[in-house]
């Protein structure tokens, strides 16, 4: 008797499931396409995701953003992705390696770096030099990833030696630690900072100190929707999307 | 149900049940096997014997040592508290104390950023009058671990002492013993295995914890680097250390959870 029930019950929910299926698929539903992109693009591709659906009303954008290369680990592993924006130029390369894509990758935009610090700057931080004292809390994206790569190739560069004391997984999460004031002074991109202007100060880095970076976009080979990504690609690369990611302080390439 | 089959306890179980119950081992075998598939067997003794990863597991081992000792001085007191004292409030404070459990451990983390930061609710004062920062300290990786993983320990030791039979204690102490020794010689003894469970629990989740740590302790290897951030952090751009690593700690969690199961482990 028991076993009966049970056997109803998954039945039952079975049945149930298959109708609701069939009641989706039914109803209209607008065409979906991936956007993989950088956490520094977090504000500018939200935005871009606005206006791109405003013109293609039949496509919806969703939009996954992380450190460059946890996507790009996410794409090789097989999700479905349709398009893939960096922060750096390797990591595209290696997801151009892994097999990701045989298409071309654009340089839709460049950034540079600046750095963050708590507002009012209460450590009196100053330039990168600081970066080398001890006695300072100073925080850097972990080098896995652009923002800190990039950290360390200036600092390297300017013969700097930094004094760390955390890697933080991605360039929000070192926001947010400086927003707090737990940090004394951290570097990001320069376009990171009017996320977090209301907890977070900027200090210019000189451009004889300063990295460039470009961040490439491309379509995926395995894309589910392959047109619409085009199309979006295409729209990031417009005079459109351009004076999107310039209100967000990216330079055009 | 019939009686014969009440006489044969160890009659088949119904098919369905073992198709359901294969299907949730399933579940965990899986990505188990998932990751045997990827380990690279040759390059393993390398991969483990490098500097972060040996770091790593010394600040894990320490680290979830710490927070399991702390939880059992704090936590066992606690759930006695919770189980034999009625006070105003007890079901807000018992709600309080297993948060933890049910929150987001990153929530946790920007919770005690909040309160024991720099600037924070208590951090701000105690920094000011010992100088003591506990974010990106090896404190702040016990602190946020031992937040996370003592709910476990209180849960458990509360469970027990609610189903204890307080008749031995009542017969202990009409024989004279006085409160402290009926804990030590007969309440704490009979919630025993109990206590062990909580612990071993306690020390899992204390091994594995990751969000909490990063939130709060930040990421820098030798100092508040533990062995999950160490994976995070390799798996995106050393796959082969982030799977030694990984391998590394479900074969210590495993060997604790499986050879402790067995000997101290069986329901009250």
């Amino acid at each position: 008797m028991k076993k009966l029930t049970i056997m109803l019950v998954v039945i039952a929910g079975l049945v149930i499931g298959a109708c609701e299926g069939r009641a989706g698929d039914t109803s209209e539903r607008r065409r979906e396409i991936l956007v993989s992109a950088a956490a520094s693009l977090t504000d500018a591709f939200t935005a871009i995701e606005i206006s791109f659906e405003q013109s293609n009303p039949s496509v919806d954008v969703d939009l996954n953003f992380a450190g460059s290369s946890a996507l790009r680990e996410q794409i090789l592993e097989g999700a479905p992705v349709d398009v893939f924006a960096s922060a750096s130029r390797t990591i595209m390369d290696q997801v151009i390696a892994g097999g990701g894509v045989t298409g071309e990758a654009r340089v839709f935009a460049t950034n540079s770096l600046a750095i963050a610090v708590p507002t009012g700057n209460p450590a009196g931080v100053g330039g990168l030099e600081d970066f080398a004292n001890g006695d300072l809390l100073i925080g850097l994206c972990a080098e896995q990833v652009p923002c800190g790569e990039s950290a360390r190739r200036a600092l390297a560069d300017t013969g700097i030696t930094p004094e760390v004391d955390t890697n933080e997984p991605d360039v929000r999460a070192l926001l947010t630690k400086i927003g707090a004031g737990e940090l004394d002074a951290g570097i990001t991109y320069a376009t990171d900072l009017p996320s977090a202007a209301d907890t977070v100060d900027g200090v210019a880095i000189p451009v004889a100190q300063n990295v460039t970076t470009d961040y490439p976009i491309a379509v995926l080979d395995d894309a589910p929707n392959p047109a619409d990504a085009e199309a979006f690609v295409a729209f990031v690369l417009s005079d459109g999307g351009q004076a999107i990611l310039a209100q967000y302080g990216f330079d055009s390439p | 149900m019939t009686s014969p089959n009440r006489r044969r306890p160890a009659s088949r179980p119904p098919a369905l049940l073992i198709v359901l119950g294969c299907l949730g081992i399933g579940l965990f075998a899986v990505p188990f096997l998932g990751l045997l598939g990827r380990v690279p067997w040759s390059e393993l003794p390398d991969l483990l014997t490098r500097d972060i990863v040996t770091d790593a597991l010394r600040l894990s081992v320490v680290s979830s040592l710490s927070a399991t000792g702390i939880a059992v001085v704090l936590g066992v007191p606690l759930a006695w508290l919770l189980a034999r004292v009625e006070f105003p409030g007890r079901a807000l404070v018992r709600g309080l104390v297993l948060l933890p459990l049910v929150l987001p451990p990153v929530v946790g983390g920007a919770l005690l950023l909040f309160a024991l930061g720099r600037r924070g609710l208590v951090g701000g004062p105690l920094g000011d009058a010992t100088g003591l920062v506990l974010p990106f300290s090896t404190w702040g990786v016990v602190l946020a671990t031992t937040f996370v993983a003592m709910p476990f320990l209180v849960i458990t030791v509360e469970g027990a002492l609610r189903n204890l039979d307080r008749r031995y204690e009542g017969a202990a102490a009409t024989l004279g013993a006085r409160p402290w020794t009926v804990m030590w010689r007969v309440t704490l003894p009979m919630v025993g295995p109990s206590l062990m469970a909580g612990v071993v629990l306690t020390w899992a989740r204390a091994f594995g914890e990751f969000g909490a740590t990063i939130t709060f302790a930040g990421n820098l290897a030798g100092r508040t680097q533990t062995l999950p951030l160490a994976v995070f952090v390799a798996l995106t751009n050393d796959r082969d250390a982030a799977v030694a690593i990984s391998l590394l700690m479900v074969v210590v969690s495993l060997v604790v959870l499986v050879s402790l199961r067995d000997r101290w482990w069986r329901p009250v």
